[in-house]
């Protein structure tokens, strides 16, 4: 048993290995940017809203529409459809460089709208409380919108995360590599199932891992 | 203190303007505790919310120290909400924060230094009595704990007044009055001008200076409380003073004695000047008086008392009667029986 597993790794560790690597650095590289970007959309999502501080009918609109556009494409019609996009932006279409781009536009809408409805769940009294205490918008949104919605954030960042590792499974089309192109590449297209199982084993770990560690930040950060 | 002058405020949803304001004018002297009553829906919370322009209003100015609120740019107008506390009836505190950073950041966010914002959480803790739950989070609370909390956030901006809305209208009656004491004692200790508004007469009658009624958008009477209580003149604000007092006779009775004599509703300000009048009554009128219902109760600074009282006898006496009653300084009032006097 020992001797199969050790010959596994002599032969398959390094492959594994990498496409761990890749992986991460897709998913981390996209989900900080995506986050920098649905974050803030995220609150203009709220604040542009009928009657909030920042009431702007035509700007909560647009982005309304753009953002449910973007959703409304698979990721893989979204990673060519976007290719000009992508090359403009990165200089190139493939390897984890030119699949950033397409891993961004689909994650930070998403987020965005998380972020959202993370957002709308604060209490409006609590909003007005600060109002009335003559503090500013830009420290109202950090320290009582963000602050008191951070559990739900959290929340929400892991299932973008989640999504996000699924995506990722498609970027081996460009040429990105990462665990789901692996356990594509050679569990299907090779028949490699042990390559396949133990890719699969990986990611379940690392998804389950994700969500237990989500939820117990999530848990920690709620105090009510 | 507080000045506001013709406030008129119209919401559009859709299609219906309702006009939650309606020429409004409100003047509350520095020091005093003013209470705005009136029933649900009667624009309360709309002008108490006009005072720091959560609302701006449609029409009208907004005074506080002869600083006009309504021409003052956003910057300023941030600078002098700074100096105007306000409460709610749903405390508006942070989930996430203990009670030392619900009344620590909105501090730190407003300028104040690190070293004066501590001293400062740890004496309106104290004054508002919860320094044990310095380190507790509000969802640990009781409600009238977190209104402490949101009473020691207000207070720890040193402001110059005090805005409630609906303060006790979420806790219990015991809560209530301990709440309210502490209003009190704040108003007395600091001098600070509190303007609340409620739809509960017995938060009016217990520390209340002034208090203005509110109909329909309109202040329909105002006054010194004792003047309201003694000769209410709107049939609202009779309702209003006759929630305090559970003086309602049976109409059966009522009937019954009405056919010889009269019921009369007699106010009276301090304990004294009432039951020995009614006493004297009989002694120099050929009347027999009896109470019928009615108690005695404690205004801010003085007592009050409410009596219904059947008058027999013939009716030029009990003319009389009412007259030297009058008089003595008791204002009295033929006896209206409690119809649909339901205060919500
Ligand atoms: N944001 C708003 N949009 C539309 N109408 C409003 C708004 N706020 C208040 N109103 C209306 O204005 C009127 C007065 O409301 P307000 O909240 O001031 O009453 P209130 O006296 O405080 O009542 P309550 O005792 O129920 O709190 C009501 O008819 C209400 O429906
Ligand atoms: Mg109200």
């Amino acid at each position: 048993m020992s001797a199969k597993i050790s010959e596994f790794i002599d032969l398959w560790g390094a492959d594994i290995w990498s496409a761990i690597i890749e992986t991460f650095q897709m998913v981390g590289i996209s989900l900080l940017i995506s986050v920098l970007l649905g974050l803030p959309l995220g609150v203009l999502l709220v604040l542009t809203r009928p009657g909030k501080a920042l009431d702007n009918k035509i700007l909560f609109r647009l982005l309304n529409a753009v953002i449910n556009v973007i959703r409304s494409i698979p990721f893989i019609i979204l990673l060519f459809f976007i290719l000009p996009f992508t090359k403009f932006i990165a200089g190139t279409t493939i390897g984890v460089k030119g699949v950033i781009v397409p891993l961004v536009v689909f994650t930070a809408p998403y987020i965005a709208r998380l972020m959202e409805s993370a957002l709308l769940e604060v209490d409006r009294g609590v909003v007005e409380a600060y109002e009335a205490m003559g503090i500013k918008t830009r420290h109202i949104i950090w320290h009582v919108l963000v602050r008191e919605s951070r559990s739900s954030i959290v929340l929400g960042l892991t299932i973008a995360t989640i999504g996000l590792i699924g995506a990722t499974a498609m970027a081996g089309l460009v040429g990105a590599g990462g665990l789901g192109d692996l356990a594509y590449r050679y569990g299907h297209l090779r028949y490699e199932v042990d390559v396949m199982y133990v890719t699969v084993f990986l990611l379940i770990v690392l998804v389950q891992g994700l969500q237990s560690l989500g939820n117990v930040m999530a848990a920690r950060l709620k105090k009510d | 203190m507080i000045r506001l002058e013709n406030i008129s405020k119209a919401f559009q949803t859709g299609t219906t303007v309702t006009k939650a304001l309606d020429s409004v004018d409100l003047n509350v002297e520095k020091g005093k505790i003013y209470g705005v009553i009136g029933y649900s829906g009667a624009g309360k919370s709309t002008l108490v919310r006009t005072v720091n322009l959560l609302e701006r209003p449609t029409e009208g100015k907004v005074f506080i120290n002869d600083v006009e609120l309504t021409g003052l740019s956003a910057g300023k107008l941030k600078k002098t909400r700074q100096r105007i506390g306000m409460i709610f009836q749903s405390f508006n505190l942070l989930k996430t924060g203990t009670v030392y950073q619900n009344i620590a950041i909105p501090l730190k966010l407003t300028g104040v230094s690190k070293k004066e914002i501590d001293s400062r959480v740890r004496k309106y803790l104290q004054i508002v009595g919860l320094e044990d739950k310095i380190d507790v989070y509000p969802g640990q609370l009781s409600g009238g704990q977190k209104q402490r909390v949101a009473i020691a956030r207000a207070l720890a901006h040193e402001p110059e007044v005090l805005l409630c809305d609906e303060a006790t209208s979420a806790l219990d009656p015991d809560t209530t009055e301990s709440i309210l004491s502490l209003l009190e004692q704040i108003n007395q200790e600091f001098g600070l001008t509190i303007l609340l508004i409620t739809h509960e007469m017995h938060v009016v009658q217990k520390i209340c200076h002034e208090v203005a009624v509110m109909e329909n958008g309109r202040i329909i009477e105002q006054g010194p409380v004792v003047d309201l209580f003694s000769r209410p003149k709107t049939p609202t604000t009779k309702r209003f003073v006759q929630s305090l007092f559970q003086d309602d006779v049976p109409e059966s009775l009522v009937k019954k004695l009405e056919s010889k004599g009269q019921i009369v509703t007699l106010s009276f300000v301090g304990e004294s000047s009432g039951k020995p009048a009614l006493a004297l009554l009989s002694k120099n009128f050929d009347i027999y008086p009896s109470i019928l219902a009615g108690n005695i109760t404690q205004l801010k600074d003085q007592p009050f008392g409410r009596i219904v009282v059947h008058l027999e006898g013939e009716d030029s006496e009990t003319k009389r009667a009412v007259m030297f009653l009058e008089d003595r300084g008791i204002f009295v009032e033929g006896y209206v029986p409690e119809v649909n006097a339901h205060v919500s």
